[in-house]
């Protein structure tokens, strides 16, 4: 049944700010989203939050909640003790705008960066035929819905300003995944992966993983696949010539799941 | 007066959802300089959360199925008083369209010979809905999105536009603010195209979200350009409904395509009971005739869980007010004792992922708890079918915020078709009349003090009432008194109240200050609220008939005279005028198409 909830909820601008605390009234099935609406309604009038759809399809609630990246709007109460605050802080990796709201803008500026997908030419409308099994794979990553708690959590630019210019983040190694193995797309996209937007900087910690709402197996499935193929193509040109002229009908690959070294993702 | 940011584009997009996206790439690749507007960030409009899928008559599971079958469904589905002109082009255009997106790179679901799939949705003669399990939406806007960003085109994210400039009768552009800053920005355009979706946001228990203040509609209305068909409101039959926080989000029609059925309290699947004359032909009458369909649509009719979105809502709505529903006011959906539960996750992803999360319900092992939802407005600014140009010079709609469509009722999977098709229409005609003007019309800097002055207006308050309270008063208001069953009686103590709304709002003031506060976000959006509930309250008091998303206690049948006409609602200055026009005429040759069956 209700209770009333302790929320800290962090309150600030790029000035600077801390930690507010707030006694809620919350009902029994309610997210952390309707905390902080009725926060919002009855007591912090111009507390600033993104949000849409409040059912985990938008990717805008994201925020901290007890230090651990997630949605907001799909984060239960129960899950909590009661007796206990719940605190919701802004992404740490991103600038604050203000209260839960944060400047997401590098992730827009790195999707600009991406070559588009490319189809053969001379394709015409109404005649692409591609096996379900093949387009399996790129929809595991077309899945993302840019809530980019992945970006967040990734140490190689969360604590490390610097990075950000050369590093494009897990969200976009997937992009590169799913184009690469987009079974009629026709560019070759790894160098640019690799040399621009910094995939081996990423030593496979799968923090990402772990907090991708999505359940996307952002390493396993993207980033380990496409650190061999970038490998490929830099030893071996001749794999990916043999490659390119594979009909587009047949799977390619071994499905990622088999690839030895790696364990499941958790 | 402060220095004001300015841009000057030949084309403006408010909204990025997919009819805006779509508009802005047409608009682009007709050479002109386009900029898109939007709210929230980029890929978070509400066509992210649409789930089922795109209808197009592509053919690719059942070879019958060809533009005019979906041009009869839609107008058969719209209770024949759609823009008749829209329903066809919109039929024809589809299928390429949604190719179209695949050539971007998009990728639906195939069939095994490696073609789009198509599912089964209500009203829909075929199975014809192009999808991507159940996360159709996301799929679309990302594509667009991406098609968008490829192009270059310039993107003013988290900005609303709070006004429409003219220049006497023309359009000349349009004034907003941006959230992060509470600065104001003026764009000047000779062509302006609203594609600002719903209106959901004016009632209590809706699958809508926070952007759908029906600001395009407002905003058009206070411009000059008349809305049509704003009383056919569309009830979504499957809302979920326990736990309270959840009520209202959307369960995709894709569970009753995909062989999901309703039950009452007692067990019974109701739908048999609710088969209306119109439909009976084509609807199964047995468990058993429904149960073949899956597989056999030629020789089988449809189950009636699958009629169009209007007669299951209202049927929900007997069931439980007979007594027959669930313990919080619903009935059931049960796809569960159906179909396997490997088929159910491959189909349903997000629907078990969401029940799961958010209700503790594991719905291949239980029936879902479930009840009408508010879902999308048929009504909308009143456009030309060809151009999607509304009746003021340079103003265009299209997507949700446009009328005409679906006349009184909206198919599943209509919708983002229709984004696509009128969208794509809009941007390439919007970039027509800016290239086709000799002189550029100018913004009158007095109409731009104004729009800053109301902008301003509650801050320059103290003390008053707080937008939240306001909001929360309307929704009950328009949930209980303008809802699925109307009567004139109860509309009309709505419009006293919203009156007393109109009011209350001048007096309503915000704290803090103007830096991303959702407090006075709010206060600004409760504007058009008003003028659209005004407008859905006048239309359907006007409306002495039921007809489609439009049910009336007092007028319970439908009028064949009523079926000639539209309504159409205008701003008079400080209130709506509604007054009535004659349904265009459909050519001979299609009305040819409803003898045949
Ligand atoms: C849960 C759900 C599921 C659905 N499933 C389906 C389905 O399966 N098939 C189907 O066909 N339809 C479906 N629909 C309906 C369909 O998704 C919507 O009707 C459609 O997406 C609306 O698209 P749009 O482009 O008109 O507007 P939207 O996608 O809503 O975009 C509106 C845009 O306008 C912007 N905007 C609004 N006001 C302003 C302003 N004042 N200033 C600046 N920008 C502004 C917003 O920020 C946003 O970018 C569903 C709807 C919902 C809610
Ligand atoms: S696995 Fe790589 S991309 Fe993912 S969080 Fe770790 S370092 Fe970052
Ligand atoms: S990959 Fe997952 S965590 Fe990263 S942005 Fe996409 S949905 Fe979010
Ligand atoms: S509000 Fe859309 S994901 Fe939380």
């Amino acid at each position: 049944m209700g209770y009333d909830l302790k929320l800290r909820v962090w309150r600030g601008d790029e000035n600077g700010g801390g930690l507010v605390d707030f006694t809620v009234p919350v009902e029994e099935g309610e997210v952390v989203l309707d905390a902080i609406h009725r926060l919002q309604a009855t007591q912090a009038h111009d507390l600033a939050v993104r949000w849409n759809c409040k059912a985990g399809k938008c990717g805008s609630c994201s925020a901290e909640i007890n230090g651990r990246p997630r949605l907001m709007c799909m984060t239960r109460l129960s899950l909590f003790d009661p007796a206990e605050p719940v605190t919701v802080t802004p992404l740490r990796t991103f600038p604050v705008i203000r209260d839960l709201v944060t400047d997401v803008s590098f992730n827009y500026e790195k999707a600009k960066t991406v070559p588009p997908f490319t189809p053969p030419e001379g394709l015409a409308l109404g005649e692409y035929r591609m096996a379900q099994v093949d387009v399996e794979r790129s929809q595991e990553f077309r899945k993302c819905i840019e809530c980019f708690l992945c970006q967040n959590v990734c140490h190689v630019i969360r604590d490390h300003e610097e990075n950000k210019q050369h590093f494009a983040g897990p969200r976009f190694f997937i992009r590169y995944a799913e184009l690469d193995m987009h079974p009629l797309d026709t560019l070759d996209r790894k160098r640019q992966l690799r040399d621009e937007h910094g995939l081996g900087l990423c030593n496979i910690t799968k923090c990402c993983t772990e907090v991708c709402p999505e359940g996307i197996k952002i390493t396993d499935n993207a980033i380990i696949p496409m650190k061999e193929r970038v490998v490929d193509t830099r030893y071996d040109p001749l794999t990916r010539f043999i490659r390119r002229f594979r009909s587009p009908e047949q799977p390619r690959r071994p499905a990622p799941e088999r690839q030895g070294q790696t364990a499941a993702d958790s | 007066m402060s220095e004001i940011e300015r841009h000057s584009y030949d084309v403006v997009v408010v909204g990025a959802g997919g009819a805006g996206l779509r508009a802005a790439i047409a608009a682009h690749d007709a050479g002109a300089r386009t900029a898109i507007v939007c709210k929230s960030l980029l890929g978070k409009a509400h066509t992210v959360m649409a789930e089922g899928g795109i209808a197009a008559a592509m053919g690719n599971v059942w070879p019958e199925d060809n533009w005019q079958v979906h041009f009869r469904d839609t107008m058969r589905g719209g209770k024949m008083l759609n823009n008749w002109r829209m329903a066809q082009l919109h039929a024809q255009e589809a299928p390429e369209r949604v190719w179209e997106l695949e050539s971007w790179g998009a990728l639906f679901d195939r069939t095994p010979d490696g073609k789009i799939s198509q599912r089964d949705f209500g009203g829909h003669r075929y199975a014809r809905l192009a999808h991507v399990g159940d996360r159709t939406g996301l799929e679309m806007i990302r594509t667009l999105q991406q098609r968008a960003v490829a192009l270059g085109i310039d993107v003013f994210m988290e900005c609303t536009i709070t006004r429409l400039l003219k220049d006497g009768d023309r359009i000349a552009g349009a004034f907003g603010y941006w959230r992060e800053s509470g600065r104001f920005i003026v764009f000047e355009a000779p062509s302006v195209v609203l594609a600002t979706g719903g209106i959901g946001k004016s009632f209590k228990v809706t699958s809508n979200s926070w952007e759908y203040t029906g600001d395009g509609h407002a905003m058009a209305m206070l411009a000059g350009a008349p809305l049509i068909n704003m009383e056919f409101v569309q009830f979504h039959p499957t809302g979920m409904l326990w736990p309270p926080s959840v009520r209202g989000i959307l369960v995709t029609e894709s569970v009753r395509g995909d062989g999901g059925v309703l039950r009452n309290a007692e067990g019974r699947r109701f739908m048999f009971d609710y088969i209306s004359d119109y439909f009976k032909a084509e609807t199964a009458d047995t468990e058993e005739e429904a149960d073949r369909w899956y597989d056999d649509h030629i020789n089988n009719r449809r189950p009636p869980e699958l009629l169009p979105r209007d007669e299951v809502a209202r049927a929900i709505n007997a069931e439980v007010k007979a007594g027959r529903g669930t313990p919080h006011g619903g009935v059931y959906l049960d796809i569960a004792s159906r179909r396997s539960p490997e088929f159910i996750k491959k189909r349903l992803p997000s629907m078990y992922h969401q029940f799961k999360e958010l209700a503790d319900v594991d719905i291949t092992k239980e029936p879902m708890e479930i009840a009408p939802t508010c879902h999308y407005v048929m009504g909308g600014v009143e456009v030309d079918a060809d151009s999607a140009m509304s009746k003021v010079p340079g103003l265009f709609a299209a997507g949700e915020v446009a009328g005409g469509m679906h006349g009184a009722n909206r198919l599943g999977g209509n919708s983002l078709s229709d984004l696509l098709v009128f969208g794509k229409r809009a941007g390439e005609y919007a970039a027509a009349h800016a290239a086709g003007l000799a002189v550029r019309p100018r913004i009158d800097e007095a109409d731009v003090a104004q729009a800053e002055a109301e902008a301003l207006a509650p801050f320059a308050r103290d003390g008053g009432e707080n937008p939240y309270s306001l909001h929360r008063d309307l929704q009950e208001t328009m949930h209980n008194l303008v809802g699925i069953i109307r009567v004139a009686e109860e509309m009309e103590r709505a419009l006293e109240r919203i009156a007393e709304y109109r009011e209350r709002l001048e007096k309503v003031s915000v704290e803090g200050n103007r830096q991303y506060n959702p407090g006075w976000h709010l206060a600004l959006d409760l504007r058009n609220m008003l003028i659209v509930s005004e407008s859905i309250a006048r239309a359907a008091l006007e409306r002495k008939e039921s007809r489609g998303g439009h049910t009336r206690d007092d007028y319970p049948s439908t009028d064949p005279e009523w079926g000639k006409r539209n309504v159409c609602c205008r701003w008079d200055g400080d209130h709506v005028t509604v007054y009535q026009q004659p349904l265009p005429e459909m050519p001979d040759e299609l009305k040819k198409l409803f003898e045949e069956h």
